[in-house]
């Protein structure tokens, strides 16, 4: 408890696009809920704090900490670290923090591929060749910055985490509704659902809440979205031959994308029970193929020409295997 | 690679062939290399990709998928099921940098005990130049992905 008697509330970046941060502040009005409920006590998007600071609290005195992006190097690692010794509640808070999300598909390459692409491609403007130096030496003395992973972990794959709240982003509504919960909480009207919970979202798939209309699936072709010169509004999108994750994504967003009349891409990560996003898409793309040909089955399949970022676009750091060998095999395996 | 290398390999068996040819292969002295460890399904379109991803993550070196031969499946047609699966499948480990040889797809009947036993040695071989692949032994989460061991059931024999 702050000194105004107002528990405390505290929400991070590590690895992330500070997409969160703006889906926090579309929730509008309701921030000022936020405001009157809670003190901010560590928010380095919204206001000025210092790592010291958080260091100088005592333990478990943040009550509600919402973390988001994924831990890329020791900086974002010792953060969380902090942040769950501080903090009663920790929320995984987006597709980073839960499963690893984009910056995760880095996972797939060697973190000297990584390095090139960011300072050495063609398409870099770095006339002058400057790379990062762990050590630096400086008059005032050496200067240190973050050791880079070779491989990206989720924050379960570093602290234990309380909640889990998918979506890149999460949806504003979804959040508006956490944030009331809490509320309520505090208020004594209501209990906390059970540790490990993934909240914010529903607990079946997208096409459980998408409108187009279902049939029986049995398709010749895999077609790129932007390949389809008419895409039927009705109609389910895979039964049309479009690669559409649907089937293994968790629902909560309301089939956002499929209304719009474009593809599920799965960022609101794993449904219910299961175990591997990436797996359980390749047993619903499989029966939904027709044909039993070995020979044309491989050409049907050759309409997916990336299957890796197809599956695992958002969950490959949270997935079983969680990376490429070139990433685990290029830089040791910490 | 060291020359004590002995590959581990997770072999899926269907119950109503090749499970059988496999025993066949027991009851006619047939001998084939102990590397593989052979789990039942009741039919290879039971087997989930997820089998397979947890199998290498758990640290097999290479997965042996068997089913009964095309058009002879005890439920009509899911050893197609699994065939699609097994292509698209091994194209997604070749993007994770995971050789597609590692994982193989036979057909065998409950009379082909001898067959199976030619595979399974050839496999193993197979897997034996690919060398092992020591996938690395991830810390496991506390939330919603693969526990760190499942509960072993003591059954009497």
């Amino acid at each position: 408890m702050s000194e105004n008697g107002k528990p405390k509330f505290a929400m991070y970046w590590a690895a992330s696009c500070g997409g969160c941060e703006i889906a926090v502040l579309n929730i509008g009005e309701k921030i000022l809920d936020v405001d009157a409920n809670f003190e901010v006590a560590f928010w380095p998007v919204a206001m000025d704090a210092k790592y010291k600071d958080v260091e100088a609290m005592p333990d478990k005195s943040i009550l509600l900490t919402l973390f988001n992006g994924g831990i890329r190097n020791a900086e974002n690692e010792e953060l969380a670290h902090l942040l769950r010794r501080k903090s009663q509640i920790l929320v995984a808070f987006g597709s980073c923090a839960c499963e690893g999300c984009i910056p995760g598909l880095a996972n797939l390459s060697k973190p000297q591929v990584i390095f090139d692409t960011v300072y050495r491609s063609v398409s870099t403007e770095n006339p002058e060749k400057l790379e990062p130096q762990y050590e630096y030496q400086m008059p005032e003395g050496t200067i240190h910055i973050p050791q880079f992973y070779p491989v990206l972990k989720t924050l379960d794959q570093v602290v234990h985490v309380d909640y889990y709240m998918p979506g890149c982003p999460p949806e504003s509504h979804q959040i508006a509704a956490v944030i009331d919960l809490v509320i309520k909480v505090l208020h004594g009207e209501a209990t906390l659902p059970p540790p490990g919970t993934t909240i914010g979202a529903g607990g079946s798939t997208v096409c459980d809440e998408c409108s187009r209309t279902r049939n029986v699936k049995a398709i010749k072709q895999f077609v790129r979205i932007q390949d389809v010169a008419h895409i039927d509004p009705d109609l389910c999108l895979l039964e049309q031959g479009i690669p559409c994750n649907g089937p293994a994504t968790r629902d909560g967003c309301g089939a956002l994308c499929p209304s719009a009349g474009a593809q599920c891409i799965g960022c609101y990560g794993p449904a219910e029970g299961v175990l591997d996003y990436g797996a359980r898409l390749i047993a619903a793309y499989a029966s939904v193929i027709d044909s039993n040909d070995p020979e044309e089955i491989d050409r049907i399949l050759d309409g997916i020409p990336d299957p890796v970022g197809q599956f695992y676009r958002f969950n490959l750091a949270g997935s079983m295997l969680r990376a490429g060998t070139p990433a685990w095999r290029g830089n040791g395996s910490s | 690679m060291s020359e004590s290398f002995e590959p581990v390999i997770i072999g899926f068996t269907c119950n109503w062939c090749s499970y059988r040819a496999a025993d066949l292969a027991g009851t006619a002295r047939v001998k084939y290399p102990p590397n593989i460890r052979l789990i039942r399904l009741m039919c290879s379109g039971r087997l989930d990709p997820t089998f397979v991803f947890k199998a290498l993550a758990g640290g097999a070196d290479g997965v042996m998928i068997t089913g009964c031969h095309p058009g002879e499946c005890h439920y009509i047609e899911q050893n197609y099921k699994a065939l699609r699966r097994y292509l698209l499948l091994r194209r997604t480990l070749e993007g994770m940098g995971i050789e597609r040889e590692r994982v193989k797809l036979v057909w065998a009947s409950a009379a082909e005990g001898v067959k199976l036993a030619e595979e399974i040695t050839k496999f193993v071989e197979e897997i034996r130049v690919l060398g092992p692949l020591n996938w690395p032994k991830w810390p496991q989460p506390n939330g919603h992905h693969i526990e760190e061991k499942a509960k072993v059931e003591e059954v009497p024999a």
